[in-house]
């Protein structure tokens, strides 16, 4: 006892007493014993698992992701037939997971946005819609939502043979008559109960020319906003950055297109014996899935965001107005740099919950990590690998979320000096 | 030191509570006075809840049977309704005693997810349904390329549908949902041309449209799809017990027995046969065997009926799906029903 406590620094170096009389040293061996008790719970739940699952002659092992999967899938972003892998069936899902899970952050985020600065608006009735939007959203569990969306909105939609064009009317009914004309531009967009579907661009030879455009425009539009900032820095002359970029970043590539010589054709949605075929389908499970994705978290980004505006001191926006500083640029250089410090921390947190959400898509049969993983597991009958699988991919993507929205925090938050 | 003491104590329960409750599974149900029987969640005339919330069916019938013969009371059953996804998990963990939920006998069914399969009481195949009404002129699977096809996942019927159309160099997008119900309405809703199950599911899911009229079953089969009861392997005592129970209601058809008539030919006949079966043989031990009362085919008889019955009352003339006997009749009636001798 007396040589253990010789090791230990401080008080109990010290000490003449028991070792086991010191905290430091009872912590310590509370903790190990926690730690070995632990590590045996884990060992013996395993083993136990493994002696029910044989004495069941229940199959076990990871072997089954190499075998035919034989299943087919709605949506998939990679190659996929029944032919495939299960491995790749897997892939197919955590594939239609991110889809869902970075277009609904991306748009979450802008509603979130537009919504929070919203309701600190002067503007008594966006102020209101803004609030209502808040609380409507805020307030019902996700699921009823993308339930209301998928069977109350899209279920509703003309069946195929009927499908609604979309596009600018050129006439409006009225309860006295026509106005205008009974015809509609159209953009060969169509709306019906099977999805949403648009015309789809095919590349032919020469296309690469316009990939090259945009990419000029896109270097083109950085090395104008260095050689702006520069110029703004030393004479104190601004310069239209944002108008010439846009200019470079879609002129560059409409001059390629031309110069090409129009390379490229459009695939356009036609009634076929079904349904329509050609162009792009967006699926109904996937559309519901992302509005409802998108409005529910975008109500806890708007109250973070206008938290975050609160949160810098009025004081802030006085001493811009007072050293000549427009509104729009107080909001913009000022107020946003120092709310975002506030904000990103619960903001990473809703990142999270929208992708964890996704798996919500079970409900409504959008082919996500989870619904093909109980396809799988019903094909396989490989439950507890299965469950592994979901666990291992969902912690791998929060965390990865975690990591970058932290770099993100920390890049902030040095700006701010 | 004291929490210490709080966790160990915890995991010793957690020991104690977790150790599998396996093998005897006659004894269990015994002990617990009911049978625990997995069922459809609500597939009209194989199990369903009717207006009394009384779960009834063909399916519901079979552990109506197995509860008769095992407790003599075909009440004492608890149903718990799974949908595609839970029904294995279900009786792999032992939470049921019995699955009777329409489920085919495959292979790997009976390989590498631990089961046995105790006999066949439906022999059904895989068919499509369509919307005549929208679908004008579609006479036949093979017009179905480029169609949506709503089906429910994990399934046999998921991977005959990619099969099928892979076969015949066809094209379709796959609808699918885990749930029956979500299946239903997706394809009443006409998010989907077509929709595949057994096609005796087909027939019980059409009576459950708005228009059943207006819906078609195709012709085509395309696959085999054998029907049973499954059970745990390593228990072949309860298997055996499971397998016996169909057995005997099918030789019951046979011979005649019916619910009606079951107390009078017990004590009457003098056909040895049905003596035997009916437990009235001198000395006979054929359901101590089992370890089962003597009388256990009279319970199962006197509780639901013979197959026969069983089948008209819960999906054929009996009742509102009107399935022919077909492929289900005697096998000395054009059927391949046939049951190995009870001696």
């Amino acid at each position: 006892m007396a040589t253990d406590s010789t090791h230990l620094p401080g008080p109990a170096a010290t000490s003449r007493s028991s070792a086991l009389n010191n905290p430091q040293v009872r912590s310590i061996i509370a903790q190990v014993v926690l730690v070995v008790l632990l590590a045996l719970f884990i060992w013996w739940i395993v083993g136990n698992t493994t002696d029910n699952l044989r004495r069941q002659n229940i199959a076990s092992g990871f072997g089954f992701l190499d075998a035919r999967a034989g299943f087919d899938v709605a949506q998939s972003l990679i190659p996929y037939g029944s032919n495939s892998l299960y491995r790749q069936a897997f892939l197919v899902g955590l594939l239609n997971t991110l889809l869902v899970a970075v277009t609904g952050i991306i748009t979450a985020s802008i509603i979130g946005f537009l919504v929070g600065v919203g309701r600190l608006s002067r503007n008594w009735l966006i102020r209101q819609i803004c609030m209502v939007y808040v609380e409507v959203f805020r307030n019902i569990p996700p699921l009823l939502v993308i339930f209301f969306i998928y069977l109350g909105v899209l279920s509703a939609l003309p069946g195929a043979r009927d499908s609604l064009e979309v596009g600018i009317p050129l006439g409006i009914q009225t309860p006295f008559g026509l106005i205008g004309w009974d015809d509609t531009i159209g953009f060969n967009a169509w709306l019906n109960n099977r999805g949403f579907f648009i015309p789809r661009p095919v590349f032919n030879e020469g296309s690469w020319l316009i990939l090259a455009g945009l990419i000029a425009g896109l270097v083109m539009s950085v090395l104008v906003y260095r050689w702006a900032r520069a110029r703004q820095m030393a004479t104190g002359e601004q310069f239209p950055v944002l108008r010439t970029s846009i200019l470079l970043i879609l002129g560059l590539p409409l001059l390629a297109y031309f110069l090409a010589g129009m390379p490229v054709d459009v695939d356009v949605p036609v009634k076929g014996n079904f349904n329509l075929t050609g162009g792009v389908q967006v699926k109904p499970e996937f559309l519901s899935l992302y509005l409802a994705l998108s409005l529910y978290t975008a109500s806890f980004i708007a109250e973070i965001v206008r938290a975050g505006i609160l949160g810098v001191s009025r004081g802030q926006t006085e001493a811009a107005y007072a050293l000549g500083v427009r509104a729009g640029p107080t909001l913009r250089l000022i107020i946003i740099p120092q709310a975002m410090r506030i904000i990103i921390p619960p903001l990473t947190s809703q990142y999270l919950n929208l992708t964890k959400n996704s798996s919500l898509a079970v409900a409504i049969g959008y082919p996500d990590l989870v619904q093909i993983g109980q396809t799988a597991m019903n094909q396989s009958g490989q439950a507890i690998e299965v469950v592994a699988i979901w666990m291992v991919v969902y912690l791998t993507i929060s965390l990865t979320t975690s990591v970058f929205m932290n770099w993100f925090n920390n890049r902030m938050s040095l700006v701010e000096r | 030191m004291k929490n210490l003491v709080k966790l160990l104590v915890g995991a010793g329960v957690l020991a104690a509570a977790s150790s599998v409750a396996s093998a005897a599974t006659l004894d269990d149900v015994k002990s617990r006075g009911t049978l625990r029987c997995g069922v459809n969640t609500g597939l009209a005339g194989f199990a369903s809840p009717n207006n009394q919330g009384q779960w009834t069916g063909f399916d519901v019938d079979l552990c109506r049977a197995v509860a008769a013969a095992v407790l003599g009371d075909p009440d004492k059953v608890n149903y718990t309704p799974t949908n595609a996804t839970e029904r294995f998990t279900a009786l792999q963990s032992g939470e049921i005693d019995l699955l009777a939920r329409n489920t085919t006998w495959t292979l790997s069914r009976d390989t590498k997810l631990g089961f046995n399969f105790a006999g066949v009481n439906y022999y059904d195949g895989q068919g499509f349904m369509i919307n005549a009404k929208n679908l004008e002129g579609i006479t036949s699977a093979l017009q179905l390329s480029g169609a949506s096809v709503c089906v429910q996942g994990g399934t046999t019927t998921e991977l005959n549908l990619a099969d099928y159309f892979r076969a015949n160099n066809m094209e379709y997008n796959p609808v699918v949902f885990q749930a029956l119900e979500e299946v239903n309405a997706a394809y009443e809703s006409g998010r989907c041309d077509v929709y595949t199950t057994d096609q005796s599911g087909l027939y019980s899911i059409r009576l459950q449209l708005a228009a059943p009229d207006d819906h078609v079953v195709l012709p085509e089969i395309i696959s085999k799809e054998p029907l049973g009861p499954a059970v745990r392997q390593g228990d072949d005592q309860w298997l055996d017990i499971v397998k016996w129970t169909l057995n005997a209601m099918i030789i019951a058809e046979e011979l005649g027995i019916t619910q009606a008539n079951v107390e009078e030919m017990a004590n009457t006949s003098t056909n040895p046969e049905v003596r035997r079966i009916l437990g009235k043989e001198e000395g006979s031990t054929l359901g101590a065997d089992l370890g089962l009362p003597n009388d256990w085919v009279v319970n199962i008889i006197k509780g639901v009926g013979n197959y026969g019955e069983v089948f008209e009352r819960n999906i054929g003339s009996g009742s509102p799906l009107k399935i022919a006997r077909g492929l289900n009749a005697l096998w000395s009636k054009g059927g391949i029903m046939y049951a190995p001798p009870i001696r």
